[in-house]
Formats: C-alpha cells, sequence, structure tokens
C-alpha cells in the first residue's frame, strides 16, 4: 500500500431491520436463559426471617426463564422464516453450504483469520463462510435447547404448545438425564458468545469497515476498489465463458 | 397359600365376607381405591360392582433379580384388605415369597394355573432379567429367568412390571452391568406391560393398579414411559409440601444448618423431586405417615429410569460423562471457558504481530483523514 493511501468507503446495506431487531432479542434473551438458568441450577442460599409465602424469588427467577424461553423459540423461528424471504446477506444459503465456493472460502478464512497465514485477505461483506456455518451449528443448539427446555416445561404446563413437548422425556428416558444435556448445552453458549463478541472486535480491528456497528444501522463500508476488483472478476468470469462456448460452436460450424 | 380355584370361583365380595369384613369396610375399601384411582362416582361404582360380581382374576407373581421389596411393600397397603383380598384372596397362584408350596409342588401349581387360565391370568414381574452368560446369573428350578418370562408371558393377558428393577433394571443394570440385567418391555414384545417404577413402589399405587385391572377389564391409561397416568403424571416436586420454600428461593444447604431445622426446601442438597413423577407427595408412605422429603432427606428419583448411574445423591449436579466422577457440567464449563479466554489472548496477540501492516495502514488512514479534515484540504 502506498504511503498515506486514504480509501473511498462506500456504504452497503447488510442487515435488514428485521434481522437486526432478532439479533438483539436473541443477545437478550440468551443471556437473561444463561443468566436464571444457571441460577436455578445451582441457586444461592437465601437467609430469611420473612415467611415463605410472602417471597417468590425462585418463582420469579423461572418465570424470567420460562418468559425468555417463548420469545427465544419465537424468535429463532421468525429468524427461519426470514431466511427465506430477507435480503441476500441473511439467505439460509449463508449458513448451510450448498457448492464448493462456500468451502473455499471455508478454508481461505481459517488460513487467514485462525492460521494467521499471510496471503490475500478474503472479502465477506454478509458472514464469511466459517461465521455462517458456526451460527448453523448455533440454530442445532438452539433447537437442542428448545426441545429439552419445552420437553422439561411440558409436565408442569396446560398449554398446548408446551404439551407438544410432552414426547421429549420419554426419549431421554424421564427428566434426569434430559436436565442434564439442558445443563451442558447452556455451557455451549456461553462459550459461543464470548468467541461471538471477540470476533466481532478482531474484524472490526482488522478490517476496520464498521463490523460493530453493522448490528446497529445495518451498514457496512466497503472500499471503492472492491467494488472496481468484483467488477473486474465478474468481466473476467464472463470473458471466459464466452470463450469457452465459442470454443466447443467451432467444430460445429 | 391359595390354591387353583375351580371355575366357578368365588367372588372378590364373597372373599370379603368369608373373611369376617363387613359390607361397610368393603363399601370403604372400594371408595379408598376409586380416590387413589381418580375416579369419579361412576367409576367408582363401577369398581365396587365388578368387585362384587367378578370372580377372581388369577395372578402368577415371578421374582428375578431384585430384593422382594417390592412384595414388601404391597403387602403393607394401608388398607387391611389390600393384603386380604389382593394378595390373599386375588388368587396369588404362584409367587415365591408367600405361597407356601415349595419345590416341585409349586412349580406345578404354576403350570397348572398357566395351562387353565391361558390368557386369563395376570402375569407380575418383580425383577429384571440377566441376559449374560446365557441368563445363568438367575436360575429357579433348573430354568432361567428368561426361559421363565417367555413361558409366562405366551398366556397372559397383561403384564405388570413391578418396581424399578423390572421396569428399568434399577441397581443391577446400573454400569457396568455385569449380568446384563434387561427390563421386562425389552424382552417381551404383543403384550401390554404396565410399568410400576418405584424402589419399591407405593403399595397403594399397586393395589390400585390391580384394582383397576380387575374392576374394568382393561388396563389403566399409561404414560409415554408406559406408567399409570393416574399415579405418575405429577413429579414429586408439583405436590411437594416443602415447594413454597424452593418457590420462595429458600434452601438446605447442608444437612444440619439453620435452614434444615426449619424444613426449606432440599433442592441445594441433591433432591431429585423436580424430576422424578411419583405419588409421593400425596400418597405417602406407610398408612400415609411419611415420605422421604418429609422427614428430611431428598427424594432419590427412585422410580427414574437410570437412577443409579443418572445423578447424585446429594448433589443437583451430576457426573459429566467421560470426565470422571469429580467432573460436573459446571466445572467442564468453567475449565472450558477458561481454555477459550486463553486461547482466544493467545489469538489476539497474534493479530497483532501477524496482521501489524494491515492494522498499522488502518490506523494511518484514520490519522490522515483526521488531519485532512482539520486543514480542510480534502
Amino acid at each position: 500500500m502506498e504511503k498515506n493511501k486514504v480509501h473511498r468507503l462506500r456504504r452497503v446495506f447488510v442487515w435488514e431491520l428485521p434481522v437486526r431487531i432478532y439479533h438483539w432479542l436473541n443477545a437478550l434473551c440468551i443471556v437473561a436463559l444463561i443468566a436464571t438458568g444457571l441460577y436455578i441450577g445451582s441457586p444461592l442460599v437465601l437467609q430469611s426471617s420473612s415467611e415463605a409465602s410472602e417471597k417468590f424469588f425462585m418463582g420469579w427467577v423461572k418465570t424470567i426463564h420460562f418468559i425468555a424461553a417463548f420469545l427465544f423459540f419465537f424468535n429463532f423461528a421468525f429468524r427461519i422464516y426470514w431466511g427465506f424471504v430477507g435480503n441476500k446477506y441473511a439467505d439460509w444459503r449463508n449458513f448451510i453450504p450448498t457448492n464448493k465456493h462456500y468451502f473455499k472460502e471455508m478454508w481461505q478464512v481459517f488460513k487467514m483469520d485462525i492460521f494467521m497465514m499471510k496471503g490475500k485477505e478474503h472479502l465477506s461483506v454478509g458472514h464469511n463462510a466459517v461465521a455462517g456455518f458456526s451460527y448453523f451449528i448455533t440454530f442445532i443448539l438452539f433447537l437442542i435447547q428448545c426441545i429439552t427446555g419445552f420437553g422439561l416445561y411440558a409436565a408442569m404446563s396446560n398449554f398446548w404448545f408446551a404439551k407438544l413437548f410432552a414426547w421429549v422425556p420419554t426419549l431421554f428416558g424421564g427428566d434426569i438425564l434430559l436436565r442434564q444435556v439442558h445443563h451442558w448445552t447452556t455451557w455451549l453458549f456461553i462459550l459461543f458468545t464470548v468467541v461471538h463478541v471477540y470476533l466481532v472486535f478482531y474484524h472490526d480491528y482488522v478490517e476496520g469497515r464498521g463490523e460493530i456497528s453493522s448490528m446497529g444501522g445495518g451498514w457496512k463500508f466497503i472500499e471503492d476498489e472492491v467494488f472496481d476488483e468484483v467488477k473486474a472478476e465478474k468481466q473476467k468470469k464472463l470473458q471466459e465463458k464466452k470463450e469457452k462456448m465459442e470454443a466447443q460452436m467451432k467444430p460445429l460450424t | 397359600m391359595s390354591t387353583i380355584a375351580p371355575k366357578s370361583t368365588p367372588t372378590y365380595y364373597d372373599e370379603v365376607v368369608r373373611k369376617g369384613y363387613t359390607r361397610r369396610d368393603f363399601a370403604k375399601f372400594c371408595a379408598m381405591m376409586g380416590a387413589y384411582l381418580g375416579l369419579s362416582q361412576s367409576g367408582l361404582a363401577q369398581v365396587t360392582e365388578a368387585l362384587k360380581t367378578k370372580p377372581r382374576v388369577p395372578v402368577i407373581w415371578l421374582h428375578f433379580q431384585e430384593c422382594t421389596c417390592c412384595s414388601e411393600s404391597f403387602i403393607r397397603s394401608s388398607h387391611p384388605m389390600v393384603a386380604d383380598i389382593l394378595l390373599d384372596q386375588i388368587s396369588l397362584d404362584y409367587t415365591e415369597t408367600l405361597m407356601a408350596a415349595s419345590g416341585f409342588q409349586a412349580e406345578e401349581a404354576m403350570k397348572n394355573t398357566m395351562e387353565k387360565y391361558k390368557g386369563e391370568y395376570i402375569l407380575c414381574v418383580e425383577g429384571s432379567v440377566p441376559t449374560a452368560a446365557d441368563g445363568v446369573y438367575c436360575m429357579i428350578g433348573g430354568k432361567t429367568s428368561m426361559q421363565i418370562l417367555e413361558e409366562a408371558a405366551a398366556g397372559a393377558k397383561a403384564i405388570i412390571a413391578w418396581g424399578s428393577c423390572a421396569c428399568n433394571g434399577c441397581v443391577q443394570a446400573a454400569a457396568p452391568n455385569p449380568t446384563s440385567a434387561t427390563p421386562i418391555h425389552k424382552l417381551v414384545s404383543g403384550k401390554p406391560i404396565i410399568k410400576v417404577p418405584g424402589c419399591p413402589p407405593i403399595g397403594e399405587v399397586m393395589a390400585g393398579v390391580i384394582v383397576h385391572v380387575v374392576a374394568f377389564g382393561r388396563i389403566p391409561e399409561l404414560d409415554g414411559l408406559g406408567r399409570p397416568k393416574a399415579f405418575y403424571s405429577k413429579r414429586v416436586h408439583d405436590t411437594c409440601y416443602r415447594r413454597p420454600f424452593y418457590d420462595a428461593g429458600l434452601f438446605v444447604e447442608t444437612f444440619d444448618d439453620e435452614n434444615a431445622r426449619k424444613g426449606y426446601c432440599l433442592y441445594k442438597v441433591g433432591c431429585k423431586g423436580p424430576s422424578t413423577y411419583n405419588a409421593c407427595g400425596v400418597t405417602k408412605w406407610n398408612n400415609g405417615t411419611s415420605f422421604p422429603i418429609q422427614s428430611g432427606h431428598g427424594c432419590f428419583g427412585c422410580s427414574e429410569e437410570n437412577y443409579w448411574d443418572n445423578g447424585r445423591i446429594y448433589s443437583r449436579a451430576s457426573a459429566f460423562p467421560g470426565f470422571g466422577i469429580e467432573a460436573t457440567a459446571d466445572k467442564v464449563g468453567k475449565v472450558a471457558l477458561g481454555v477459550t479466554a486463553v486461547a482466544l489472548a493467545a489469538h489476539a496477540v497474534a493479530t497483532n504481530v501477524r496482521k501489524h501492516k494491515l492494522i498499522h495502514n488502518l490506523e494511518k488512514e484514520g490519522q490522515q483523514s483526521e488531519k485532512d479534515l482539520e486543514n480542510e484540504n480534502i
């Protein structure tokens, strides 16, 4: 890079409002669920001189957990829907590999961001392939947590939706193992959250494209040169395709 | 010891009278059973009518790998009639613990009942069946328990699996399960099986299940795990009299602390009530005297599948599989979190080293823009 070259940045609209609302609601629910969940698993020993009937502390902690769980589930269901109707950065293909290019990008992300090898920096305006795939894994965790959670909840609820999960304890042979799976999975959420937050800071720091603020306003800022590069690459590909077609046509004529 | 009854068998009521009980005692007994089963008025009338008119149902009660606590619990059901009528006179045609006959005569009695009442008798099984080493770990009269079970199950109308051994293997099926102790439902197919888990199950619950089968001629409504809904649809936690302390967040921390004396919730000292489905909180034990939580000890979860391996008795946390007995989910999680934090710190350092130029350029670019803005020479 030449000395003191200043890039012109172009504003790209990446995260639509529904995606941003989903993200922050999801974050809020997960924090609330982890905090209340760990408390339910191992509550503090309170000392009190008042009657038990005057207190409902554990009851409230559980209530918050259940409300957050319902919010979390329907928010998650909405996000799946948005994966089919949202913009290209929200599309489900960002999370599930459907072509060779996806794996190629994954390898490049590993090379550049994890093994810190020297080479061409990759560009991902939305999710990069590794991030996208790791979100797919978290979606599976979401599903496990919802199924085990509502499975535990089903026996104490008359709500038809919770009753839909009444089969789950049968699958696990009872609540004891079910509760454990629910507890273990909580820790995977904690680990994910820590790594996720770190990587957001990392990308913002090394790319300077507004990774952190993108979940606020929805914009990322991409260098003008990138647009030229992308354009050139597209034309090159088009040209190659044309030449290939012509080469195939020749013997016929 | 009852003998093989002729076809013109007396009814339950006939036996009640013969035993010297009054009609009033009989009505009380029916009302009690109806209450345990959660029956309505009409259902109660049906039970009374059935016990009055129906001939006794032959029962074969097999004992395999077990400790006989189920039988002990059954004969201690709170109403004396339970033992007198349902046991004595329900025609326990074969039960190792209680029959007078032994050896050849006893085996003969069972054979006779099986032939005479083919398709009519109820088979009660107490205990699990060892399948390792061709079943040599539990043999009676020269036959393996598997052979005995297969023979007896073939002509049974329904099978009742008494206790946790028969329902899920209980302690002898706990790791490493040296005899391959196997619960009944995994060995018998094509017959209705009622699971009545517990170590032991509550006597009144056992009596209730039998009365239901006798009175209505069909098995009671079962849940997803094959247990009668009337007794196993609520968690011990939901019917526990210490529940208000749980909801308030008031817990016992050790068994001899001030909170234990105040009778606070035993959740933190490993009570399995929140994950155990049983009727202990309502029916209680020993004529409704008490149940574990009432006597200051947490619930074991004895009626839950695999309870020996699934949880520790005096702690909420369970061993994390693959990490040894001391490792709980929280311990493993905290270590994983620490490792992650160290890895991220290392990554952050590596980023500043390996991508130094990139970061430096970004900083310079930013500083240049800042200067340009100040000097207005954009």
